[in-house]
């Protein structure tokens, strides 16, 4: 699966799509759900929530294990994804487009610079892969 | 998302090239590095249950207690009685400190009235070893055969039909819990109607050099009747919906058969065991704790380590928990207080920041229907 070049993403493997008056929806690579495997269960914070850069943000959990994420970037939850509840598994299907997790109003866009863009997180990756092999 | 650290140098077992061309993903578990799934752990559980899945075991070890005073040792170890099994039985037992707690969970195979294999928890090899060598004042003989045997585990209600024409034993005439050793592929090999799924199947235990084979030629057989490779992940999720004990999690060195639903591998009327005056003095006192199950009642999945709370007060921990694939409920395995431990009575499971309820409920979660 390919890496939308509009998206910025982290270490951790969330990712950040490009900005639109200010807003901006977050959701896992497709590298972290097949790393993943099986996702079955996702709790997400509420609207109006407000996520602090690096903070946990919610979980989500596969058959086999708990991950959490960790928002990208500061702002306040302006819509959630509520179809994650009833089809977690649209995260192993469709990552970086419909199963996007929140909306955030950031408080600052400028931080988004700081995160990697698609050709570095696949550079990113391709490290982390070979690592393991 | 929280990166996976691994050790180095893990061990291979002979299908470790198999695994990497099948696209499994390997994870480093009790010192090896192991499949943990390949199509994904929903799929591969679902087959077993319904089809049929492989397993490639291999990290398992297999000790022989050999000699005149072989059986004697492993019933001074090991809490079921090893006297009760005939030539070509198997039987599930506990390995015991003198406390009358878990060195480790075992199968007993009786190879001959001078032999018996041992077939232990590859992250327990070491310590078994080390516990039988320390408790053999008989002078049996103790040798480590795990080098020497490659384990693949076939399982899931079409295994008879996918396995037999492999070999010319008389495989279906073979009771669950018995083994035959015979020839498989035209290699030698130990063929034991066993399993870790709460399914029919047969664990086949072989030289490591014939393991590719094994493998491949029932992969092929089984392919288009649905038969998958199944990895790690699947075997722990087919054997908590059996409510089958994993050691470190159900039982450990604090745990005692009584606690942990395993009396009946317990006889403390076979003469002198590790462990068995304790045991037979803890039988007389009513019981502290007791191994239950849980099913969610709100979202949520219970994990290991997880305390449970009954009217604000935590009472236990989860010891395993997972969704329970073809049980379609997330269930889970745990130590709750006696006066608890009643199908009906709600429990909170402290899920993170959150207690979701859980109600206990009678095991297994899942019980195969028996054969028409």
């Amino acid at each position: 699966m390919s890496y939308p070049k509009n998206y910025r993403y982290t270490a951790e493997h969330e990712w950040v799509a490009a900005p639109e008056n200010g807003r901006a929806r977050i959701g896992i690579t497709d590298y972290a759900q097949h790393a993943l495997g099986d996702i079955v269960f996702v709790e997400l914070p509420a609207a109006g929530a407000h996520l602090e850069a690096g903070q946990p943000l919610g979980t989500v959990e596969s058959v086999k294990a708990v991950s959490e994420v960790f928002a990208p970037v500061s702002g306040t939850v302006t819509a959630v994804n509520t179809s994650l509840s009833a089809h977690p598994e649209l995260i192993n299907q469709d990552p970086h487009a419909g199963a996007w997790m929140v909306e955030v109003q950031l408080d600052d866009a400028a931080p988004l610079d700081k995160l990697m863009d698609a050709t570095r997180y696949e550079a990113f990756i391709a490290e982390e892969q070979t690592g393991k092999a | 998302m929280s990166a996976i650290s691994t050790p180095a140098e893990p061990r291979r077992t002979p299908l470790h090239r198999l695994h990497r061309q099948l696209g499994a993903k390997m994870v480093p578990f009790a010192g090896w590095e192991m499949p943990v799934e390949y199509a994904g752990i929903v799929a591969e559980h679902l087959a077993v249950r319904t089809r049929a899945g492989l397993f490639d075991v291999s990290h398992m070890g297999e000790i022989l207690v050999a000699g005149p005073h072989a059986l004697e040792l492993v019933q001074h170890v090991t809490s079921n009685d090893a006297a009760r099994l005939k030539c070509g039985q198997a039987q599930y037992s506990g390995l015991m400190t003198a406390e009358g707690t878990f060195v480790d969970d075992l199968l007993v195979h009786k190879l001959g009235d001078e032999q018996y294999l041992l077939v232990v928890n590859a992250a327990n090899l070491d310590a078994d070893l080390e516990h039988l060598r320390a408790n053999n004042p008989m002078a049996a003989e103790v040798r480590d055969l795990s080098p020497e045997y490659a384990q693949i585990a076939l399982q899931g209600p079409l295994a008879l039909e996918i396995i037999k024409p492999f070999s010319p034993a008389p495989l279906a005439t073979i009771p669950y819990y018995w083994f035959i050793q015979d020839r498989f592929l035209g290699f030698e090999a130990l063929l034991a109607r066993t399993g870790y799924t709460g399914e029919d199947g047969f664990e086949i235990y072989l030289a490591p050099e014939h393991a590719e084979a094994a493998w491949n030629a029932l992969m092929e057989a089984g392919r288009e009747r649905g038969l998958l490779p199944c990895g790690l992940g699947a075997r722990n999720t087919l054997r908590l919906e059996a409510a089958m004990a994993l050691y470190g999690h159900e039982i450990n060195r604090q745990t005692t058969p009584w606690e942990a639903n395993l009396g009946w591998i317990c006889k403390l009327e076979k003469a002198e065991f590790l462990g068995r005056e304790r045991l037979a003095r803890l039988r007389q006192q009513p019981l502290q704790r007791k191994l239950i199950g849980l099913e969610m009642i709100e979202p949520g999945i219970a994990r290991d380590g997880y305390p449970l709370f009954h009217c604000g007060r935590q009472v236990g921990q989860v010891t395993s928990g997972s969704p329970g694939p073809f049980v379609q409920r997330n269930i889970a395995l745990g130590y709750a207080p006696v006066e608890l431990a009643t199908p009906g009575v709600e429990l909170q499971v402290a899920i993170r920041a959150r207690h979701a309820r859980a109600r206990v409920v009678p095991l297994p979660f899942y019980k195969r229907a028996p054969k028409p």
